[in-house]
């Protein structure tokens, strides 16, 4: 996979933060030419692994979180989002849809599977004390403009 | 969202306008100044109204199942109405349709 164009940017895990990180990245793809569902689809992802992040890698702390996002042949874009946080000790039942380890902070459970549905593909990679980085894989629909 | 909601009390039901970015970092705000909101006028109904919102994640299916847990308690009851098209895909993916609280597009009563 040809990558075309690179971006990255590290911010602090703090909640004013989401709002920034699904900025920029809606920002950096819309060099795409993407649809306005598709931009507010990709903001949605981004959203939710930032908020992961926050609410959960972070938890009570302030940690540093990367944003990578590279723009690939065939109009794809791949968001990598990754933390040094607490990690996830089971990743197949985080990803349930309605599981949370929040409850109290009104969480519904559903970031992974907004994730998924909102992207092409989705890939956790994590250690429980070490962090977790997940990629968002989106494939826009091709545009006049590309030749 | 910086500014309170706006909010419209006619003795029973209770219409909070919701506006701008629903996320994380805004949700703890409204859920605050909502939760207050009930406790001190107890409607029968809390009608959260989307129409202004121009971003929604999973934060803001959470503030809807909250509230409607909430007004459950009191014996009341929660409607979404007036949801913009662009957030018609988290409200369906979130199974809220099942808690019957969502109410089809842009109803005339809502509008004002």
């Amino acid at each position: 996979m040809k990558v075309l164009n690179e971006m990255s940017v590290n911010f602090e895990s703090r909640s004013v933060n989401e709002a920034f990180a699904r900025t920029a990245a809606a920002a950096f793809a819309a060099q795409l030419d993407p649809t306005v569902a598709e931009l507010n689809e990709i903001r949605t992802a981004v959203s939710e692994a930032v908020t992961n992040c926050v609410v959960h890698a972070y938890r009570d702390t302030i940690g540093i979180i990367s944003m990578n996002i590279r723009i690939a042949e065939g109009n794809i874009l791949i968001v990598k989002i990754r933390d040094r946080g607490c990690g996830i000790e089971d990743i197949p039942r985080a990803m349930e849809p309605l599981f949370t380890t929040s409850p109290e902070d009104e969480r519904a459970g559903l970031g992974f599977a907004v994730m998924q549905s909102f992207t092409d593909k989705l890939t956790v990679r994590s250690k429980p004390g070490k962090g977790t980085t997940v990629t968002l894989e989106k494939r826009l629909s091709p545009r006049l403009s590309d030749v | 969202m910086l500014l309170k909601p706006k909010t419209m009390f006619d003795g029973k039901v209770l219409t909070v306008y919701l506006s701008g970015d629903i996320d994380h970092h805004s949700a703890r705000r409204i859920r605050e100044y909502t939760d207050a909101l009930i406790g001190e006028l107890k409607p029968v109904r809390l009608l959260l109204n989307y129409s202004a919102v121009s971003f929604m994640d999973s934060s803001g299916i959470g503030l809807i199942m909250g509230r409607y847990r909430m007004m459950k308690l009191y014996g009341g009851s929660v409607s979404v109405v007036s949801i913009p098209p662009a957030l018609r895909k988290m409200m369906e993916l979130s199974g809220l349709g099942c808690l019957d609280v969502l109410e089809g597009g842009n109803e005339e009563n809502e509008s004002a």
